[in-house]
């Protein structure tokens, strides 16, 4: 019987031959990343062990991404905590280079490794052929302590892709069109596996994309072959495969669906759940207050290119707060050299720094009391980006510009 | 307005700025009554709670210095102190206070002569007295005055725009 | 008898031709600048004291720059009060991420020299720089300019500060100003005005003058004032009349205090915890170890200083575990930074580049510290608590110290 990815990436991880959905193994991580949205909780819970140690030094990035600036003295404290712990220990430490997750998958994230992030959206490794999950303090500080973790091999529902994205629509619209189809919790503890001939038409960043947003549909993890994209990109930032994996032909799956890329259509996920969903048509008219491009879900390059085409010449709407926040330095090096950051301050737009933003409701752009954003980021829940009466409209990187210039929803061809 | 009252003394030093006065992290608080437990809080977060109405603040050269923050002045007087006296006043805070109705006493000598909690008598435009000894203080030129009778620049305003 | 600069302008808009220091007058003003943290309570003071229109709409602009990007979930009712009280009274200067007000008002053209000009903030002295009269003022007072198109002043005596050889290299205008606020203390100048002059002040940028305009409040000014001359007709897009060239102090006027100084002698400063007139020469602050450097604010975040920080940090990578935090003054400075490269020299170099507003200056955001935290920043206050806990130390210092102490991580000088 053939095995998953998730299920030969568990196997080597165990060091065992074969690995099968439900069953419980002991693991060795490949890598433990943290950000200073709660390695500040790890910390107290380590200094308090009997015999504090962390088992491979290397293996620890930690990344401050979610408050970067600072916005309190209560912030810049725990952040200090992670510094200061960083600094004695040789951490690979981060501070204002970018969201965790485009840091890692620039400088770190390898095939077939299993990595452990003390956040939900570590799925996004997944472009890459590595097994990322997000953990709380607790499994965080037991891996860094003991190097090992406990994984129950999770059973995968397989997306065969086939055709090619319409022109204007993007990978955003086809992941939250399958969060939509399978629902909040239709991967709960499962690994969703892409593949299928309409896999090697999408980028790497397409690929992040979809990979970061499975664990809204609950995913444990989401998967993708290695291919020559994947492969380019790793070489291009100087890294090796630990192990290529691919799916075998007569894997089992607790699922396989069969997507027709041609058919997707730009999508809105309306407050305030992500699998919300309609097609941004149908939102048309909504008045917004702001705007956010970036987050770990779409804040590359390739999103800010579509941004700028789209708001070169002209001006975001006078009562809109347009935020545009590359995902970490090396996009924002990449977009100044391009001249889009240029065209997003000639726009009126507001640009940040690399950081998580008002896709987590943190210091950079939070909203008020009765405002609506629409947000290329990762989530909508209720009083995520500020004020607990509050409204989120997730879309794409075109939809969300082409708002912020109309004032109100509106896809990109309607603008 | 010749006017007499007993107060208890707060002493403050030199240089109180208007971020020791009211941080900024505080002013967009809706109101006043919501910045008052953090009055004066970098420097002495308990006061604010300690402060009772009808109290004077007795401070050292160039009192109130800084921002424009005209919650300084306010959220001095929404904690009910009376006056304050200094060895001098910045000259932003002046106005505001001025503008507020708050009573501000300008005397070098006051401040090396009490300590907090004694008990001063504070007679407007001619003197305090403390520990037996007179400390005479200025009055206010005509105009301000005419602000502050008036109950301060708002009300002054409306008397002009015939609303009182 | 001849007349300071500021009896000149008082001369001027009152059209009294004899009044001087000391005498309290009227005055026509002739712009004025709200910003986003006092809108609301202008807004209702304005409405509570009766009046129902603006005495000139095109004289009021209101720039939303402390609360951008907001950090809190209340800060955008700012803008929601700003926006509907331009509406409802047809103000059409809003800027809504811009930049800080103090460095949009003279940029965009809104002061021009001579005038008379008030803002809700008291760094509002820094109009001086292309010789306008302008100081802070709270937002009653600013309520009852909206209506009313006039304030009463006293008209302040002057401090005359002349400045006069060629300045140190790494030694900035900003070291002056810090330099000067020490000797005359954090009141020294209180309820008057500081003039300068002299041949270092005239070959200064017009950027330069800004910041020394912008700190006079911190020796208490009420107004700092420049001569116009050919740069502050370029930076203001005019031709100068006869009216704005003579905006000179008088030999014979009369001043309270003469201060001169030899460019030669300023060495670069450090204004040290917690007053600016805390001053001490950066030589004696070496090895000092700080986490934290801090460029921008209406001071000194302006291209020249952006420029001189990108000079020393080319090549070269801020100390690890320091963070480097870098917020233009305004738009048009980090669109201008964009083209020059100095914004990819200091991105490359490691620094956290913000959009352009207050930032960390004003303490809301933007790099907030926390107990025994050291930061050296080129604003203008280093208050008790003003850029997080009591137990954070603040150096102010000029852009070249600054960034000489992110590479090094500790104080140095440059």
């Amino acid at each position: 019987m053939g095995m998953t990815i998730a299920e030969k990436i568990v196997a080597r991880a165990a060091k065992v031959s074969e690995t099968r959905a439900g069953e419980i193994h002991t693991v060795e991580l490949d890598r433990l990343m943290s950000n200073d949205g709660t390695t500040h909780l790890t910390i107290d819970m380590y200094n308090k062990l009997k015999h504090p140690r962390i088992q491979d030094v290397s293996k620890l990035v930690w990344i401050v991404d979610h408050n970067i600036p600072s916005d309190s003295p209560k912030t810049a404290a725990s952040q200090k905590k992670m510094r200061d712990f960083a600094r004695a220990n040789g951490i690979t430490f981060y501070e204002g280079e970018g969201v965790c997750h485009q840091v890692m998958m620039e400088n770190h994230v390898c095939p077939g490794e299993l990595i452990f992030g003390a956040d939900s959206h570590t799925c996004a490794y997944g472009a890459l052929g590595a097994f990322g999950t997000g953990v709380g303090c607790t499994d965080y500080l037991y891996a860094m302590v003991t190097g090992t973790s406990w994984v129950m091999v999770p059973e995968t529902l397989r997306f065969n892709l086939h055709g090619q994205l319409p022109e204007g629509v993007y990978a955003r619209d086809l992941i939250l069109t399958i969060i939509g189809k399978i629902g909040a919790n239709g991967a709960n503890y499962k690994a969703m596996e892409f593949g299928g001939e309409g896999l090697a038409t999408l980028s790497m960043s397409d690929r992040i994309s979809v990979c970061n947003l499975c664990v809204e549909a609950g995913a444990k993890t989401a998967l993708m072959e290695v291919d020559e994209t994947a492969m380019e990109f790793l070489r291009a930032h100087d890294r090796e495969p630990k192990a290529l994996f691919t799916a075998d032909e007569d894997a089992e799956y607790a699922e396989v669906y069969d997507i027709d890329l041609t058919t997707v259509v730009p999508i809105v996920a309306k407050p305030h759940f992500v699998d919300n969903v309609v097609p941004a048509t149908e939102c048309a008219g909504t008045r917004i207050d702001e705007a956010f491009l970036g987050s770990c879900n779409n804040g590359r390059i390739e999103d800010l290119r579509v941004g700028a085409s789209i708001i070169k010449g002209k001006k975001v709407h006078p009562l809109v707060r347009f935020l545009v926040v590359p995902a970490s330095r090396s996009v924002m090096l990449q977009a100044m050299e391009e001249g889009l950051i240029d065209i997003f301050m000639e726009a009126g737009a507001i640009v940040m720094n690399p950081n998580c933003s008002v896709c987590w409701g943190s210091c950079q752009g939070v909203i008020g009391e009765g405002e609506t954003l629409i947000s290329t980021g990762t989530r909508n829940f209720k009083g995520r980006a500020g004020h607990r009466n509050s409204f989120v409209y997730l879309a794409d990187a075109a939809t969300v510009t082409a708002s912020a210039i109309k004032g109100e929803i509106t896809t990109a061809d309607n603008l | 307005m010749s006017e007499k009252f007993k107060a208890r003394v707060w002493v403050l030093g030199d240089d109180i700025d208007t971020d020791i006065i009211i941080p900024t992290e505080y002013l967009a608080l809706k109101t006043v009554e919501d910045m008052k437990p953090y009055a004066f809080s970098p420097l002495r977060p308990e006061l604010a709670g300690q402060i009772l109405p009808g109290d004077i603040i007795v401070a050292g050269k160039n009192f109130g210095c800084g921002s424009s923050r005209e919650q300084a002045p306010e959220v001095i007087k929404a904690l009910g102190i009376r006056c304050v006296v200094a060895g001098s006043f910045a000259r932003i805070f002046f106005r505001n206070a001025i503008n507020n109705g708050l009573l501000l006493i300008e005397n070098a000598d006051l401040h090396d002569a009490v300590k907090e909690g004694d008990e001063v008598e504070v007679e407007v435009g001619v003197k305090i007295t403390a520990g037996g000894r007179d400390f005479p203080i200025p009055s206010l030129p005509d105009n301000l005055l005419e602000i502050l009778n008036a109950g301060g620049l708002v009300k002054a305003m409306r008397r002009r725009n015939g609303l009182e | 008898m001849g007349a300071t600069i500021i009896e000149k302008i008082i001369r001027r808009n009152t059209g009294l031709p004899e009044v001087k220091a000391g005498d309290i007058v009227t005055v026509q003003v002739d712009r004025v600048m709200i910003h986003d943290i006092f809108i609301p309570f202008v807004a209702d003071k304005f409405e509570e004291m009766g009046f129902t229109r603006l005495w000139d709409p095109d004289k009021v602009v209101l720039i939303y720059d402390h609360l951008v990007p907001a950090s809190q979930v209340d800060d955008t009712r700012h803008f929601r009060v700003g926006n509907a009280f331009a509406e409802k009274y047809g103000m059409t200067h809003v800027h809504r991420s811009d930049g800080i007000c103090h460095q949009l008002m003279p940029e965009a053209g809104y002061v021009k020299p001579g005038n008379v000009v008030f803002g809700t903030d008291s760094h509002t002295t820094t109009y001086g720089c292309v010789g306008a009269f302008s100081s802070g003022i709270g937002y009653t007072e600013m309520a009852g300019i909206l209506g009313t198109g006039t304030l009463w002043i006293r008209i302040p005596p002057t401090i005359r500060v002349n400045i006069n050889g060629t300045l140190p290299e790494n030694v900035t205008s900003k070291d002056v100003i810090l330099r000067l606020i020490g000797d005359l203390g954090a009141d020294g100048a209180t309820y008057q005005a500081l003039e300068f002059a002299g041949d270092t002040i005239e070959s200064m940028s017009l950027a330069s003058r800004m910041t020394m305009a912008n700190m006079a409040i911190e020796g208490g000014a009420k107004c700092a004032l420049f001569t116009p001359d050919e740069k502050t007709a370029e930076f203001c897009g005019i031709s100068l009349t006869e009216a704005e060239t003579s905006l000179v102090g008088d030999p014979d006027a009369e001043y309270v205090r003469v201060l001169n100084y030899r460019a030669e002698d300023f060495v670069p400063v450090m204004a040290c915890p917690s007053q600016v007139d805390n001053i001490h020469p950066v030589a004696e602050l070496a090895g000092t170890k700080i986490d934290q450097v801090f460029i921008g604010s209406c001071t000194n975040g302006r291209l020249e200083d952006l420029m001189c920080a990108a000079r020393i940090l080319k090549g070269k990578k801020v100390a690890p575990f320091v963070k480097l935090i870098v917020t233009p003054a305004s738009r048009k400075i980090y669109r201008e930074a964009l083209a020059n490269g100095t914004m990819k020299t200091l991105q490359e170099a490691g620094a956290i580049i913000t959009h352009p507003g207050c930032g960390l200056c004003c303490g809301r955001t933007g790099g907030i510290l926390t107990d025994g935290e050291r930061v050296v920043a080129t604003n203008n206050r280093n208050f008790l608590g003003r850029m997080g806990t009591s137990k954070v130390e603040i150096y102010l210092a000029s852009p070249a110290t600054a960034a000489v102490c992110a590479i090094a991580g500790e104080i140095v000088v440059p």
